[in-house]
């Protein structure tokens, strides 16, 4: 997209036509795409039949809150919704990449240098 | 008398204009799109469809529920709140974007490879600190390989005094330059955690520039399958600064989106961002007939994601310092629901 004047922008874009981000389920299927090279249709139905949910789901905010709670997908983390028990990032991650069967670079390095 | 409708031109300013003027825009955009290009002009449907979305006082537009696209956010965030990590977070909390992407002020590999381990203990706090994926990101930025800047003659110098052949050799040489610090860059960073690295505004400097993204794009492919490569383009053309140079036997000055989209394919890139830079002495209507013609041949063969670039002066989206929500919404709209890309 470009930088550029975040509200006027950015924000416009989100709003127009964005899937939301982990507010929703656009992360996830963002990694599709760049881990699968997947394009936007296939990746939406490949984290919908992970997820066991419609396409639709995956930009719904209310729909996936429940669904990111259910498989430890991450919640934003100011939201109250948010518990200590819930997994925070790293955590998260871990269970993104378990749940959309991909490897994540982050959780691949944590692994490797928390077993030296 | 024709009601007068408000509306942009390219440098963002408000106009009124009839819906007989804007679609007349529309089709003048569309027509020399497909002129240049040597392309289909879009359809009747598809003028017609932006028509709709363009000759509306509506103050904003957005597409149908389920219809929405990933946000990969290259040069997230303003650098002007906090830091940058906070600018990544606010962006993944507040704006709701899909990918998030770490970058420097002096967005240039060439500037990015002496300030690497800096730059990679900011990957690792992005990534402990995000759940969306964060990719790594800068500028090809061949120019900078030449003097003054860098080691090797200026061929923006050598080609005015007919020095043709030292120009060319000067191109293949810091072209050689850039693919090493873009290996460079990009091997630290995926160390440091990154999710992707992009190559943003490529082909800025012309064939060589895009050459050498493409070759370092299939060098990070061959040893990291599982990442993600985005590689944006500078504007709908590819220059010809060298010329003759090619990538698997296709020569690459002269390419259009579609040219582009095929090269970067090949090289194993996860993501194709073309762009087509805004005319600011024309409507919008004009620039987004003109650009989705452009894109058209490339979204329909298209194997991989396609995110067309739509932040400030390209893709339909106003050259000024505040692109006004009507517009960019309009922009959003008539790529998503005209060309069924997969993000921006």
């Amino acid at each position: 997209m470009g930088t550029g004047d975040a509200l006027g922008m950015e924000g416009a874009h989100t709003q127009a036509s964005g899937m939301g981000g982990m507010r929703a389920a656009g992360d996830l299927v963002a990694r599709m795409q760049m881990t699968r090279r997947m394009r936007l249709k296939e990746a939406k139905e490949y984290v919908a039949g992970k997820l066991g949910c419609t396409t639709r789901d995956l930009s719904d905010p209310v729909a996936m809150e429940l669904l990111r709670k259910e498989h430890g997908l991450g919640l934003l983390a100011m939201t109250s919704s948010a518990q200590p028990d819930e997994p925070g990032m790293m955590e998260a991650k871990f269970n993104i990449s378990k749940v959309l069967d991909i490897p994540i670079n982050w959780v691949e390095r944590f692994k490797e240098r928390t077993d030296r | 008398m024709e009601p007068r409708i408000p509306t942009r031109m390219g440098d963002g300013s408000l106009v009124e204009m009839t819906r007989s003027e804007i679609k007349a825009d529309l089709e003048a955009g569309t027509q020399l799109a497909a002129k240049k290009a040597k392309v289909p002009e879009l359809t009747q449907d598809e003028l017609d469809h932006l028509l709709d979305i363009y000759a509306s006082p509506a103050r904003f537009t957005a597409v149908d529920i389920g219809e929405e696209v990933v946000l990969s956010n290259d040069g997230t965030g303003t650098k002007h709140i906090g830091n940058r990590v906070q600018d990544l977070q606010s962006y993944e909390t507040l704006l709701g974007v899909d990918m998030v992407e770490l970058w420097q002020a002096d967005y240039s590999y060439k500037a990015v490879k002496t300030n690497v381990a800096h730059e990679g203990q900011g990957m690792k706090i992005a990534q402990a600190l995000l759940t969306n994926p964060v990719q790594y990101g800068a500028m090809p930025d061949l120019g900078r390989y030449s003097k003054p800047d860098g080691p090797i003659p200026n061929w923006s110098e050598l080609l005015p005094m007919g020095r043709i052949d030292e120009a060319r050799d000067a191109q293949v040489e810091a072209c050689e330059m850039l693919v090493e610090d873009i290996n460079f860059v990009a091997d630290a960073m995926i160390e440091a955690g990154a999710d992707g690295i992009d190559m943003d505004t490529t082909g800025a400097a012309g064939d060589a520039d895009f050459l050498a993204a493409l070759t370092a794009c299939r060098m990070l492919r061959e040893r990291y399958p599982w990442l993600g490569i985005e590689i944006g383009m500078a504007s709908e053309f590819v220059l010809g600064m060298h010329g003759q140079l090619e990538f698997d036997g296709e020569r690459l000055a002269g390419m259009w989106p579609k040219k582009q989209l095929e090269m970067v394919t090949a090289a194993g890139a996860s993501i194709y961002g073309p762009a087509v830079n805004i005319n600011t002495g024309k409507s919008t209507a004009w620039n987004i007939a003109r650009a989705i013609t452009f894109i058209k041949p490339a979204a329909e063969v298209a194997q991989i994601p396609v995110h067309v670039n739509v932040g400030m002066g390209v893709g339909g989206v106003p050259t000024c310092l505040y692109p006004p929500a009507d517009a960019t919404s309009r922009a959003s709209k008539a790529f998503v629901e005209i060309l069924k890309i997969d993000g921006y």
